[in-house]
């Protein structure tokens, strides 16, 4: 065996050893005391969990405190015996304070639990291994007690080099290593040869004073026969050579830089004692239940080792050991040096209790007074982490604690060896040690303060926010008023000159308040998201991004319809445009919308993956995303561009919109393996000749580029205006813009993917971000104004096709998506925002196939019959036919749905779902009747009012949407009011059920309410036109009729409410079921009264609209 | 005469490049608010309290940039006072009575049994500390508290109560040794006398 390199550490002392007067007796065992006392903080971090509680039974090493945290460790009962209690007793501690502890009462069985040692540990994984020790609750027993498993995995980061086995115990009077090493000489070596096979070091060294040369001689004749690879290490007798950093400087002769750990530099230590325990751990199956302690000092009769079980008190030790009290003078536990007095001697042993010195006041006198110091530079001599003791103690007096830190205070190991050197016997350790707790809590002082500073200002940010917007409500509340008021003012004028240009006007002036009221919605809504964001409510948080898409959306479709309308006003007399000029219009702004909420979309997803970059799917999601994107970029470019094209002489413009569009192509082409190879330098960045193909590649991009902006812009300067060319080229590059930014956003994403704390690419993503929303605007912006002065188009049949092919499209994409989630929920069958999110994708889907269905009907039609206004019309009355049929399916299955939950839960509201369903099911019927005979519906539009109509249809919609939004948070709240159990009385007391009751009814008021006002304003423009009366209720003027509609429907719905409303109070009091029923049955035929009247209403005005 | 010109002259442009460089210096280096007041503020105990008289800490912090005395802040003691005085360069005064008394450090803590949930507590808490509802129990999270007192005075029935944070054996200190004391002035090192004399010492 090769022997190691000794090196030297500066300073250092040589007290008087007192070691042999322990090592007299053999090992003592002594027997049960009358209870344990085992603290919950026994090592270094938190500490450990109860598992147990007064009165349990517990077996000898059962688990009775497990982990709280990484730096934690688990505790065991030492013997079999009865938890009495779990109470604060005083610990081993400087401060002689109490602490929580496990106390145990013996039963003297000494029953084990069933041992299970880890046979195999060699074939184990090393983290399998480790995670049994912590199990086990070995923690490091030299003195600081960190949990062992935590400093082996630090040792792993770093290549091993040395693993050092502390066994220098260099402090006077110890020698419960020294008995260890003699007692356990195998089972020591057994323990090293298992840490090592799990960190793998290269050298393994037993470091060891040359005053244990027992220890030592048992050692090498065990390694010998052994054969063993470990090495001793026998260092020279200097106190602190036990010390970690100092026994490394001796054995490696490297230093621990300041700061760091030691398995930074390679170096791996751990005590004799931990090697023991993990021994017993691993060959055993033993928990860490019993250390080696030194009873010594003058004051014992008996000084000697023993094992003793943790949780032993200190006087059943002294009485073991024979105290003799009257000379006790101090008790300390550890060393001389470095260990600390006890206050009392009802204290247990733990983990870290290395010895206990009982000595007399001739061992261990009181300090001499403090004197002044005098410079003598003996301290600098005997320290041994080399610092400057005389400045730290000027700094530590004057409170100076920064230019502390800075000469390296929180490196002194508080050995104690200035202190003892010093002449003027000052305490330095003490100045040092206070010192230190005082950066401590200054530091915590200041992370507290910091805290308080933030949550105030947060607190003040939120009160401020809080009042601007209720400002800001109050404000609103006062706008839409001064607006309707103008808006009678209005009709009553209207009514006089009965032309068309004013009707326009109410119209946008409607539209304005429509805006200005979905546009709060929308803030409202997207207030409460915040909030939810910040509160941190998963499930509101996805219901409310839905409902905020949607209203964005609707917004997004008043602003537009407005600037439609606005846009129509003006040139309203050279109107006369053909139908295929709105429908193309229709189609490019319902692109827009999707590409608006395509790109909603996805930057919510990136910030999901901001959060979560790990996540496969949600890549996914956003790569299929972004191509839904380009795609609905693509649909946009291509009908923004179609009027324009559409003015020109198609002659003419063919070959050129081939060349445009090859050259598109091209682009679109490079484009792609543009990207490609842009991925493959990410992933080598090295590779030039990768680079030279990008940047050819990138030039070609440029020249096919330029070749498609010079294609497309003499298009339409052949024919249109000179006005509309800048227009369109600029269009063109705004569109140019914001593909190039999509390109780089996606680029810096994918980095961010790789990188996710990188803070540079965020913010870059975020600007992007705000470049491509500004491009799309302006695209927007640019591409509005384009369809306007429109020449007429030849056939309806083009878009209509274009419209078709789209609509087959989204339907297929909506199909794709709506799989691909479903299998998402396959895997997590939890995700109530999946669920909302394929339930939102199965009615678009719906939707879209309608669409289809629908445009590939009509497509037929168009091309026998021509396309003139009143089928247009008709057209679109057909699809907002459609839709309400598809909603109203929609409403049934998801009453069906809420009915099965009811009836899972035994709701009281069953009754009230099933009336609910069984009306919705008849809407549908209803609704499906009217689509089936589509001859009924053309008769029953007629052509003037269909425009007005289909806004009133868009508000009432919109309402519809607030009503049910309303109800579905009612629902949601009592459904969480429910899980939290809160019993029925207090659900019904508190506000919701009369909430959802209240937008319940507004509900149905709204969808039996069939839009009266505008049937008002469409009679209004007609009142003079009114005679012709075939039956006794036409002879009614229109107006009157109109009226009276709107009052029988009024009724009708009132009648509903009622009926919705007593219905839950039957569900709720069922004692007075029968006068319920009563007002029920009354309610029931006042509404079939209502409707009947109303059907002959209708019947009338149909009748008097198509005399006229 | 042409030397007294070009003289003139040079120094003409000499003060316009300078005064430009300054010109340019002042806007391009300028400074917004009152540092002096962010490291007064930050000396506080952002307790938040109001003892001093002003809603906050950042109120008094400026305050104190305007000339107010630097002893009004019970929460932060003497110590404080202390690293004012170091900071603003002037005498450090005892702390002003009249403003409160420098007490351990506390939090509050409801007695549950007893809130009716009336929420004035949460609205009077500068921290945002006390968690609950309308009609619901609150609690503090006393982590969060500063100990400033202000949910004391709110409570219709009195269940707030200041309790001292009591020294664990996580948050416990060394105290700093006694240093030189009259004892020690009568010893010198080399007069240092055994057992018996120090017996009699004591």
């Amino acid at each position: 065996m090769e022997a190691v390199n000794i090196f030297s550490f500066h300073g250092g002392i040589h007290p008087p050893e007192n070691k042999a007067q322990s090592l007299q007796l053999p090992l003592g065992r002594p027997r049960l005391p009358k209870e344990l006392i085992l603290p919950l903080g026994q090592h270094i971090g938190q500490a450990s969990r109860p598992l147990v509680k007064a009165g349990d039974k517990v077996l000898k090493g059962e688990s009775i405190a497990v982990n709280n945290g990484f730096l934690s460790s688990y505790l065991h009962a030492p013997t079999s015996g009865i938890v009495t209690s779990i109470e604060s007793r005083p610990i081993a501690h400087p401060s002689g304070l109490s602490d929580i502890c496990i106390i145990i009462e013996p039963d003297n069985k000494e029953e084990w639990i069933p041992l299970s040692p880890l046979n195999n540990w060699q074939e184990e994984a090393p983290t399998d291994v480790l995670a049994y020790l912590s199990k086990m609750g070995i923690v490091g027993m030299g003195g600081a007690g960190f949990p062992t498993q935590v400093k082996l995995q630090g040792a792993q980061k770093n290549i091993l080099k040395h693993f050092i086995i502390n066994a220098a115990e260099c402090e006077p009077y110890i020698t419960a290593d020294d008995m260890l090493i003699r007692e356990k000489t195998l089972e020591l070596i057994l323990g090293i040869e298992a840490l090592q096979h799990l960190v793998q070091a290269e050298q393994v060294i037993i470091g060891i004073e040359d005053n244990k040369p027992t220890a030592i001689a048992k050692l090498n004749e065990l390694l010998s026969e052994r054969g063993s690879e470990i090495q001793v290490a026998v260092v020279p007798t200097k106190y602190p050579s036990g010390g970690e950093k100092q026994l490394i400087q001796l054995i490696t002769g490297q230093e621990v830089p300041s700061g760091q750990f030691p398995a930074d530099i390679g170096v791996l230590c751990q005590n004799v004692g931990t090697c023991v325990a993990v021994h017993n751990a691993i060959y055993l199956g033993q928990p860490l239940i019993s250390r080696f302690t030194t009873l010594t000092g003058d004051a014992l009769k008996a000084p000697q080792n023993v094992e003793v079980l943790l949780g032993t008190p200190v006087d059943h030790l002294l009485d073991y050991a024979e105290a003799n009290n009257k000379k006790l003078h101090r008790l300390v536990m550890g060393g001389p040096m470095m260990g600390f007095t006890l206050d009392s001697t009802a204290v247990p042993v733990v983990k870290t209790s290395n010895c206990i010195l009982a000595a007399t006041k001739k061992e261990l006198p009181e300090p001499d007074p403090e004197q002044a110091c005098i410079r003598c530079g003996m301290c600098e001599q005997a320290c041994p982490a080399s610092l400057l003791p005389q400045q730290l103690l000027w700094f530590s007096k004057s409170q100076e604690l920064e230019k502390a830190e800075h000469h390296n205070l929180f490196d002194c190991i508080e050995c104690g060896a200035c202190s003892y050197v010093c002449p003027s016997s000052i305490p330095l350790v003490q100045y040092y040690r206070h010192t230190k707790s005082s950066i401590r809590e200054a530091r915590e002082a200041a992370v507290k303060s910091d805290l308080a500073k933030q949550r105030f200002e947060a607190r003040k940010a939120r009160q401020e926010a809080e009042i601007a917007e209720k400002e800001a409500k109050r404000l609103a509340r006062k706008a839409p008023a001064p607006a309707k008021a103008a808006d009678t003012t209005k009709a009553a004028s209207k009514a006089a000159s009965a032309s068309a240009a004013p009707a326009a006007n109410a119209e946008a002036k409607k539209l304005k308040v429509d805006v200005a009221i979905a546009k709060t919605k929308l803030k409202k809504l997207q207030k409460q998201l915040l909030e939810a964001q910040e509160n941190e409510h998963i499930e509101d948080i996805q219901a409310l991004q839905l409902q905020v898409t949607e209203q964005e959306q609707q917004v997004k479709q008043l602003d537009e319809q407005l600037a439609k309308v606005t846009a129509a006003q003006a040139p309203a007399a050279s109107a006369s445009t053909a139908q295929s000029n709105p429908a193309v219009s229709a189609e490019l702004k319902k692109a827009k919308v999707d590409l608006a909420l395509a790109g909603v979309k996805l930057k919510k997803l990136q910030k999901q993956l901001v959060e979560s970059p790990d996540d496969t799917e949600l890549k996914d999601k956003i790569s299929s995303l972004e191509k839904e994107l380009s795609a609905a970029q693509a649909l946009v470019d291509k009908l923004s561009a179609a009027p324009a094209s559409n003015a020109q002489e198609p002659a003419a413009k063919a070959p050129v919109s081939a060349e445009l569009k090859k050259a598109k192509v091209d682009v679109a082409m490079i484009d792609v393996k543009l990207k490609k190879l842009q991925k493959q330098s990410t992933e080598s960045p090295d590779d030039q000749a990768l680079k030279d193909q990008i940047s050819g590649l990138e030039k070609d991009l440029s020249a096919a580029q330029a070749l498609v902006e010079k294609l497309s812009a003499p298009a339409p300067e052949a024919k249109a205006p000179a006005a509309k060319t800048p227009v369109s080229a600029e269009l063109k590059k705004a569109k140019v813009d914001v593909a190039m930014i999509g390109v780089k956003l996606k680029k810096l994403q994918k980095q961010l993917a790789e990188s996710p704390d990188d803070q540079a690419v965020q913010d870059q993503i975020a600007n992007l971000e705000k470049d491509l929303t500004a491009a799309q605007a302006l695209v927007e912006k640019l591409s509005a104004p384009t369809p306007e002065p429109k020449e007429s188009a030849p056939a309806a049949n083009a878009p209509s096709a274009a419209d078709l092919k789209k609509a087959k499209v989204s339907a297929a994409m909506a199909g794709v998506k709506l799989k691909k989630l479903q299998k998402q929920l396959t895997e997590t069958p939890d995700d109530q925002g999946l669920k909302e999110q394929i339930g939102k994708l199965e009615n678009e889907l719906k939707d879209a196939q309608e669409l289809v269905e629908k445009l590939s009907a009509p497509a037929v039609q168009t091309s026998t019959t021509q396309a003139t206004a009143p089928l247009a019309a008709n057209v679109g009355d057909l699809k907002k036919l459609k839709i309400d049929a598809a909603m109203a399916k929609a409403t049934v299955k998801k009453v069906e749905k809420a009915l099965k939950k009811a009836e899972e839960i035994k709701a009281p509201e069953i009754d009230i779902l099933r009336q609910q369903l069984v009306e919705a099911q008849k809407r549908a019927d209803d609704l499906e009747k009217a689509l089936a005979n589509p001859a009924e519906v053309k008769a029953e539009v007629a052509a003037p009012a269909a425009p007005s109509n289909a806004n009133e249809d868009k508000k009432r919609k919109i309402d519809l949407a607030i009503a049910k939004a309303s109800i579905k948070k009612a629902e949601k709240n009592i459904e969480l009011l429910k899980e939290q159990g809160k019993s029925e009385e207090e659900i019904n007391s508190s506000e919701w059920p009369k909430k959802l009751e209240e937008a319940q009814q507004k509900l149905d008021a709204l969808t039996s309410d069939e839009m009266p006002e505008s049937v008002q304003t469409a009679t209004q423009s007609e009142t003079k036109e009114q005679d012709k009366s075939p039956s006794d209720l036409s002879a009614l003027s229109l107006e009157e009729l109109a009226d009276k509609i709107k009052k029988q429907k009024i009724a009708a719905a009132m009648a509903k409410a009622q009926i919705n409303k007593l219905n839950k109070q039957l569900a709720n009091e069922p004692e007075s079921a029968s006068s319920i029923q009563q007002d029920i049955d009354a309610a029931r035929q006042k509404q079939a009264d209502a409707e009947a009247l109303l059907t002959q209403l209708t019947d009338a005005q149909a009748k008097a609209k198509e005399s006229q | 005469m042409f030397t007294i010109l070009l003289a003139i002259a040079v120094l003409v442009i000499l003060a316009l490049i300078f005064g430009a460089i300054l010109g340019y210096a002042n806007v391009r280096f300028h400074v917004e608010g009152d540092p002096i007041v962010d490291q007064i503020d930050a000396l506080l105990p952002q307790t938040q309290c109001g003892q001093c008289g002003h809603p906050g800490c950042r109120p008094y912090a400026e305050a104190i940039a305007n000339g107010e005395a630097i002893n009004h802040c019970p929460p932060g003691g003497q110590a404080t006072i202390q690293a004012l005085a170091d900071l603003l360069d002037v005498e450090a005064i005892p702390l002003d009575g009249d403003h409160g008394e420098e007490t351990a450090t506390r939090v509050a803590v409801i007695r549950e049994d007893e809130c009716i949930g009336c929420t004035k507590c949460i609205q009077a808490c500068p921290v945002d500390a006390i968690l609950g509802a309308a009609k619901q129990m609150h609690t503090v999270i006393s982590d969060e508290c500063t100990g400033c007192d202000l949910c004391v005075e709110p409570c219709p029935v009195d269940c707030i109560d200041m309790v001292e944070v009591g020294v664990t054996t996580k948050t416990w200190s060394w105290e700093k040794p006694q240093g030189i004391t009259n004892s020690s002035l009568n010893i010198i090192a080399t007069d240092r006398t055994s057992e018996p004399s120090s017996e009699v010492l004591h």
